[in-house]
């Protein structure tokens, strides 16, 4: 059996002029959590309504499991949170889920299984409507688990939510992306895509810019920050350097960016030979974040 | 079977559904109320049972005719039931849950046909038993004959309840839909009026009819006529004052086509809308 989930295929989506996914391919294999990276209206939510049956394509295609299931067959195999949670608002936690595996045609066993891992097993016979956001989000997930899915979607899981809510998502994310389920997060919030996912997609106005390991995009040469008192022979001797990509001055602080390895020991030595002494002097690895603003605003 | 046990089950835990969907059988049992008007005014003694309502075969028009008009109280269900899905988003989940577009559909349309079904059979019973109460006459042939009444009321309801359905799609809000539907009554009216008083030079005028009946709503309307000028005594006064009827009471094949053509018109119509839009 092939590792292959879903492939995507030139997919585009316009909505009049404005194209929202421009000729995205992407292939998802089991066993990684992938995260989707992009700014508001970058196209992520759109990508996932394609491939989830809700948005038509322009153009381009997708398979699920390489074709050898229809989309609306597979879905049932997968889970999937858009946006908010949305359910009969009339029926109960356990009434939901149960309508959802009729629809899905999974057995009703895991039901009190899920509702357990999501914390709201003692309030399964409320209506959804009495439900906080929290819990809302909470019951879309155990949703989104009843059916041992093979490939789990979150979109924005953590939007609208207190502080508290976001870490009870979050520590349920990373459980379960230990239990070894695939997973697709989108977000557009950093810290919570480094967390849990080993590989990255990155959107911007519908194209795809970056894919790849998460640690290979944060893997980079790093940085210098200096002070020096004289800095105009500070930059012009760093300009000499062969290593260095790109130099920008931030708040007094000369940042040094790295296109090869440099170590601290080695400039430090370098610039004591040039008779440059430094009144500030840090190497530093740019977060996920620093990248995702250095991709996507250049 | 597992399309309808979903709808069922979305209509089932709905409170308002489920009690609308028991005042319609139970306004159903009401057509034998009418059995029990009786009006005593010192000599005038009018017993609404005895007038010939409730005799076979006639019956079977009567009592179609009569529930067919309740069949308003189920479209408040059919387009609440769509409209619900658009508000709660849930038409969107159930399609992520796995549901294809067309399963979505059917599921509507078994749950449509289970009523209609469960609607007809009613009417059946109920006619039988208020017919073998008061009918003057009991002979089998007589009794089973005109059933074809049965089977335009089934139709009727169908179509009616397709026209429900697509519009519920079309405009995703209840009441809008439903406000839609007078509309319709009011345009088709009007379309008539108009076609009668322009096209009467260029056409002969019953030919505005042809045309007319062709609108689904009185295409509906059309397949079960208004039953009381068929009652002797209304036939007696009007032979009396010299007016006979020679109206044509039977259910035409050609209406049943129009509305079959209609209903299976507006589903297709329903599984485009549903396919082309985004949601």
């Amino acid at each position: 059996m092939s590792n292959i989930l879903l492939q995507l295929d030139q997919l585009s989506k316009s909505f009049g002029n404005l194209k929202a996914v421009d000729q995205l391919s992407l292939t998802l294999e089991k066993g990684n959590v992938y995260g989707l990276l992009g700014p508001n209206g970058s196209g992520k939510s759109t990508t996932l309504g394609m491939i989830l049956n809700v948005i038509n394509p322009t153009s381009g295609s997708f398979s699920w499991y390489q074709g050898a299931l229809t989309t609306h067959q597979a879905l049932k195999k997968i889970g999937a949170i858009i946006e908010r949670p949305n359910f009969y608002p009339y029926m109960t936690a356990s009434q939901n889920l149960k309508l959802i595996c009729k629809i899905k045609q999974c057995s009703h066993e895991s039901i009190e299984e899920k509702l357990i891992l999501v914390g709201l097993w003692e309030r399964r016979h409320s209506k959804f409507k009495t439900f906080s956001l929290g819990m809302k989000q909470r019951l879309a997930i155990a949703a989104a688990l009843v059916n041992n899915p093979d490939l789990l979607i979150l979109d924005e899981p953590t939007n609208g939510l207190d502080p508290e809510g976001i870490h009870q998502i979050r520590k349920l994310i990373t459980s379960i992306a230990e239990l070894g389920t695939t997973i697709l997060l989108a977000s557009h919030l950093l810290d919570e895509v480094e967390k849990v996912c080993n590989h990255v997609i990155v959107l911007k106005e519908g194209v795809k810019f970056y894919e790849g390991p998460v640690d290979e995009i944060s893997q980079s040469f790093g940085f210098f920050e200096l002070k020096a008192t004289d800095r105009k022979i500070l930059t012009d001797f760093i300009k000499t350097l062969p290593e260095v990509k790109e130099m920008k001055l931030e708040s007094n602080h000369l940042k040094v960016f790295l296109k090869a390895e440099l170590s601290e020991e080695v400039l430090s030595k370098k610039l004591a030979e040039a008779n440059i002494y430094c009144t500030h002097f840090v190497k530093k690895h740019p977060s996920l974040e620093d990248q995702f603003l250095t991709l996507t605003q250049s | 079977m597992r399309l309808l046990s979903i709808e069922l089950y979305k209509l089932w835990h709905n409170r308002i559904s489920k009690i609308l969907i028991f005042s319609y059988f139970i306004l159903i049992f009401s057509i034998a109320i009418l059995s029990t008007i009786k009006v005593e005014i010192g000599p005038i003694n009018f017993h609404l049972a005895d007038q010939g309502i409730f005799n076979f075969p006639y019956i079977w028009h009567f009592n179609s005719f009569m529930i067919g008009l309740l069949k308003i109280f189920f479209a408040v269900i059919i387009v609440a039931m769509i409209g619900n899905e658009y508000s709660y988003k849930t038409l969107k989940q159930n399609l992520i849950d796995g549901l294809s577009k067309e399963e979505f559909l059917r599921s509507k349309v078994y749950a449509i046909l289970a009523f209609v079904g469960i609607s007809t059979l009613l009417v059946f019973l109920i006619s039988l038993v208020l017919g073998g109460i008061y009918s003057d006459y009991n002979e089998l042939q007589i009794v089973f004959s005109d059933l074809e009444y049965l089977l335009a009321y089934a139709i009727k309801l169908f179509g009616f309840f397709s026209l429900c359905l697509f519009l519920g799609l079309l405009i995703k809000r209840s009441a809008f839909a439903l406000g839609f539907l007078a509309l319709w009554q009011i345009i088709e009216g009007i379309c008539f009026g108009l076609m009668k008083w322009k096209l009467s030079d260029l056409i002969p005028s019953h030919s505005a009819e042809q045309i007319f009946r062709f609108f689904p709503l009185n295409a509906m309307g059309n397949l079960i006529k208004e039953p009381f000028s068929r009652l002797s005594a209304i036939q007696n006064i009007a032979d009396q004052i010299g007016e006979g009827f020679t109206k044509d009471y039977g259910v035409s094949t050609l209406n049943l086509c129009i509305v079959l053509a209609w209903s299976s018109l507006f589903l297709w119509w329903s599984l485009l809308l549903l396919k082309k839009r985004d949601l």
